[in-house]
């Protein structure tokens, strides 16, 4: 009992070491929520559901993992993420695969992979880096070279065109900033210089891109077309009323008048089906979920980690914003994933890997700095 | 200093936590944003919703308009359309693909190639609703499985509109074919902005006018509002918006014409592109070998798809735009034409040609041994002499040869209306410098003018180029656009749109220059290297033979056609317009490894040209006439 017990118990002392029980337990429950989800949307296919189990798992496996790495380690490896990350943006760029009229893939022969994904993390670790060597002395041109660091990749990306991940990897980035002090004056500055370059970025814009934008304006003109998602998810989430008409009840899922609805449009499908108690469930859970991400940034002993773990709870926010703003018909179409429960690996292991990075900053929280 | 940055410490930290407390501000603010837009969708306008969502009974289905037909310039049809019914699967509906395509196996015949075909697809096709298994159902087929319906899901049976071409492979490289909507055309359609009006289409132009005029041929797309059970099952139409048939596209090709063309190649590989000189109508556009277009209608199969991929005889390349070919001999009226205007010939001024032309320590010699002896622009032409031409460019020079030539059109994509056309190559030393990257190969040599002067050396154009420089000269100086289509026909308003031709330039040449060239190259044709090849003809018309060398010769050596290989064998061109005065036709044959142009090249355009003029169909193919008789080794091109 005791020679066979004792390797078990340390097997599962090993296993949950460093896990943060609620991050853990709010990232599941999102988790479940979307395999809930996905079997409506996927008009009860078991085999999509099951697939994103083995996508969970995967994901599960890389938080254990990061929840390993001392953020001291994760430092080290922040320039090299940011360079590698960008190089192989550049590798997209001039030889990357096109998908639904993108440029996002770099196939590798046996996985075909998505560079852009890789610096929503790698961006913000390389600002934190930065950041905590100047710590101390931050000045001005600081935060003027982040600015640059932050604004090449985000134009990359944003060229491919993948708005929706531009857009993450810029929030990253700019909590980040933001974070680290920038003066309010120079932020209203920031924000200015952003006004003014929506003008010329609208003419760098993909046709289909504006007519995403024009479409929220007035989403009757376009019934074909853009407009129809937009018209067809605010009907989805207005017909879920305050109880939701119940899972696999749905009927503007069920007739298919959802599109995108295992991934992007996801939230929809939960909102017909939930209704308003569900939504502010879901608005409870991902609030829970960025507070304990802040309040671990607020305790955490370095520069580094604390940037890095408010960025993290950030970004959280904003692709729970963004989506769901964009399904309730007040921001525009851009391609960004309802957390956690939206369909597909990659944004999932990434998710993840965010939580496993949170719980190595709170779990290293005591440690002096060297 | 230390105090100094210790103090920064802590007032960093206060910055932190005050900013953390901004943040989550933020979150609250955005989330409290979200959950008013919520109260606002889910309680205050819920009625109006729902309601909504109970008249969303309501699906907008596109109806895919008919496509175009394509005629030829007398009205023959080209491509049309039929109904006919297809088996389909909805591949997002079905759990087990393969169980389902055995299970239908059971009720209709369903080949190996169906099934290649429907994998093909799959891998092509991102999210497409429904793909067709089996088309062209017979009756029978139809009511057994209307019959099993129920045991089925994700399977259906459609009416839909299949195109065909009643000509086959007559005119295939014109015509084109249609094909599905892969990933990569979607993208460009959305990048035209299309994209919306080819909901519910499934097929688009692939090569050809059928690719080249898609867009006037696809039409516009309607729309039904249908209503739908809770199955989602349609019920009835309750409005539609009609979808408005594509346009007619009319080409100026004559089919007959193209058919008694392509018949004289018999087996060869080759092009022939007849131009109308005075608009650049294209009357007879040939690629030979073709390929059948029905083939590719409803996804072509693999193993029809990697015979025609891996022929030797690469029926898919359009030769006539896309290949490029040393023009040979048929290069020479242009050079005589440039000599006159450049002021370094005239018509009288004679050379003596011994067989041989020596540049340095180099030999160029002259197809027939011996020589033509003495030689006058006429007859240079006439006989076809190379030493006239290699002194003839050894003193006009490569510049004034580009020049001249590139008025002509030569080394420049005609413009015609097909895609996928090459630009070849116009020799000069500013192409050298482009073209290779090491310095020594950057060098032009004055002796590589010397065979530039006999359209041999770096010279590479399509046939489609030679016909419409022969066509500009024909023209005396005009020069149009060469194009497929004549007119436009709206099917619904009946209103008619014609292509106007196109003036490219005016070359603006000496009306005598013209005349001597055209004077020489009636000669051929008379008394000359395709004397034979028009002898009896009952029109006026001028010509000119080419040979062109796949392989080079050794300088002592003897280039002796039985010998070699078939396919490094000469080309075998010719380029003739008729009748002299008021020329109404210009026409470019290559005949690939077809040796001597006057042998194989020049009766392939007496046909075409008997045809044209005379309406005389050819008599029943002749037995070839066995190689190694005919080549006496004194015949120039």
């Amino acid at each position: 009992m005791e020679i066979a017990g004792r390797p078990l118990h340390r097997l599962r002392a090993r296993l949950v070491e460093g896990i943060d029980a609620p991050l853990f337990a709010l990232a599941l429950a999102l988790a479940a929520i979307g395999l809930a989800a996905l079997y409506s949307a996927s008009y009860e296919n078991a085999a999509r559901v099951a697939n994103q189990l083995a996508n969970l798992a995967l994901a599960l496996a890389a938080m254990w993992a990061m929840a390993q790495v001392p953020p001291q380690t994760l430092a080290r490896f922040a320039l090299p993420a940011y360079v590698l990350a960008l190089a192989l943006l550049l590798g997209v760029a001039l030889a990357g695969e096109v998908v639904n009229g993108a440029r996002r893939w770099l196939n590798l022969g046996v996985v075909r992979f998505q560079p852009s994904e890789m610096m929503k993390i790698a961006m913000p670790m390389m600002l934190a880096w930065y950041f905590h060597r100047r710590e101390g002395a931050i000045r001005l041109r600081d935060f003027a070279l982040a600015s640059v660091l932050l604004a090449v990749p985000v134009l990359m990306v944003a060229r491919q065109p993948d708005l929706g991940t531009a857009l993450l990897v810029a929030a990253a980035g700019f909590f980040v900033i933001f974070f680290a002090g920038i003066g309010w004056k120079l932020l209203a500055g920031l924000a200015a210089v952003a006004l003014a370059c929506l003008p010329p970025l609208w003419g760098l814009m993909h046709d289909y891109q504006r007519r995403r934008i024009l479409t929220l304006l007035d989403p009757s003109t376009d019934p074909l077309g853009a407009g129809y998602h937009i018209i067809q998810s605010t009907i989805a989430v207005g017909s879920g009323g305050i109880t939701g008409k119940g899972w696999l009840n749905g009927s503007q899922t069920h007739l298919e008048f959802i599109p995108e609805r295992h991934t992007d449009f996801i939230f929809a499908v939960y909102s017909e089906e939930f209704g308003l108690i569900g939504n502010i469930a879901l608005l409870a859970l991902y609030a829970l979920l960025i507070a304990r991400g802040l309040s671990i940034a607020a305790g955490a002993p370095t520069l580094f980690a604390r940037l890095l773990a408010g960025a993290v709870a950030m970004i959280f926010f904003t692709y729970a914003f963004v989506n769901m703003g964009m399904v309730a018909g007040i921001l525009p179409v851009v391609g960004v994933p309802l957390p956690f429960i939206s369909y597909g690996g990659t944004s999932l292991l990434t998710l993840f890997i965010g939580i496993g990075i949170l719980m190595s900053i709170h779990r290293h929280r005591k440690l002096v700095q060297t | 200093m230390q105090f100094a940055e210790l103090r920064n410490y802590a007032s960093e930290l206060r910055t932190f936590q005050l900013r953390v407390g901004v943040a989550g501000m933020l979150v609250l603010a955005a989330f409290g944003l979200l959950l008013a837009r919520f109260v606002w969708l889910q309680v205050l306008q819920h009625e109006a919703y729902r309601a909504k969502a109970e008249e969303n009974r309501i699906a907008i289905v596109p109806v895919p308009p008919s496509r175009g037909l394509i005629l030829d310039r007398n009205g023959e049809v080209l491509a049309r359309n039929y109904l006919a019914y297809t088996l389909e699967i909805f591949p997002a509906q079905v759990q087990d693909l393969e169980a389902t395509i055995a299970q239908l196996a059971e009720f209709v015949d369903i080949q190996p190639r169906d099934r290649a075909r429907f994998r093909k697809l799959l891998q092509e096709t991102r999210n497409a609703e429904s793909m067709p298994i089996r088309t062209r159902l017979t009756d029978e087929e139809v009511s057994r499985i209307a019959a099993n319906r129920w045991r089925f899901t994700g399977v259906d049976i459609k009416a839909r509109l299949f195109r065909q071409y009643p000509h086959g492979e007559v005119a295939s490289h014109v015509i084109g074919y249609i094909g599905r909507i892969t990933t990569r055309d979607l993208e460009r359609l959305e990048g035209l902005e299309v994209d919306a009006n080819y909901r519910g289409t499934d097929y688009i132009g692939k090569a050809g006018i059928e690719a080249s005029y898609q867009q006037e041929l696809h039409g516009t797309t309607g729309l039904e509002r249908v209503e739908i059970d809770a199955a989602g099952r349609g019920m009835r139409t309750l409005s539609r918006v009609t979808a408005q048939a594509g346009n007619n596209i009319s080409l100026t090709l004559d089919i007959r014409l193209q058919e008694v063309a392509e018949r004289a190649f018999g087996a060869r590989r080759g092009a022939l592109v007849a131009i109308e000189p005075a608009t650049g109508g294209v009357l007879a556009f040939v690629s030979v070998p073709g390929y059948d277009p029905n083939l590719f209608v409803d996804g072509i199969d693999p193993q029809s798809w990697d015979a025609l991929n891996n022929s030797p005889d690469h029926p898919l390349n359009n030769r006539a735009i896309a290949g490029v070919y040393p023009p040979g001999s048929t290069f020479k009226p242009f050079m005589a034409l440039a000599a006159l205007e450049l002021g370094k010939r005239t018509p009288r001024s004679t050379i003596n040609d011994p067989g041989y032309f020596v540049f340095g320590d180099r030999r160029f010699r002259d197809s027939k041994p011996g020589g033509h002896g003495t030689v006058d622009m006429y007859k240079s032409i006439v006989m076809s002499s190379d030493v006239y031409y290699y002194m003839l460019a050894n003193d006009m020079g490569i510049d004034a040869i580009a020049g001249f030539m590139k008025r002509f059109g030569f080394g420049t994509r005609t413009g015609i209306d097909l895609e996928g056309e090459a630009a070849g190559v116009l020799p000069s030393p500013e192409w050298k410098q482009a073209r290779f990257s090491r310095p020594e190969q950057q060098k032009w040599y004055a002796g590589e003018t010397i065979s530039v002067g006999i359209g041999q050396g770096y010279n590479a154009y399509t046939p489609a180029q030679l016909a419409q420089a022969l066509a500009t000269l024909a023209n005396n100086g005009d020069m149009f656009r060469p194009r497929l289509v004549s007119h436009v026909d709206n099917a619904r308003t009946g209103e008619r749109r014609y292509v106007e031709p196109q003036l490219v330039r005016q070359l603006q040449l000496r009306p005598e220059h013209i005349a001597v060239v055209k004077h020489a190259m009636a000669g051929v044709n008379k008394e000359g290297t395709a004397a034979r090849a028009f002898a009896g003809a009952q029109y006026s018309s001028g010509g000119k033979t080419g040979t062109a060398q796949v392989v080079a010769i050794k300088q002592n050596e003897k280039y002796d056609e039985s010998k070699v290989a078939e396919h490094l064998r000469d080309h075998a061109l010719y380029i003739a317009f008729a009748p002299l005065e008021g020329p109404k036709i210009a026409l470019a044959v290559l005949v690939e490894n077809g040796g001597f142009g006057a042998r194989t090249a020049a009766p392939i355009a007496r046909t075409v040209l008997d045809y044209f003029l005379l309406g005389k169909l050819p008599a029943a193919p002749r037995q070839r006439a066995p190689e190694a008789e005919v080549n006496t080794g004194a015949q120039s091109d």
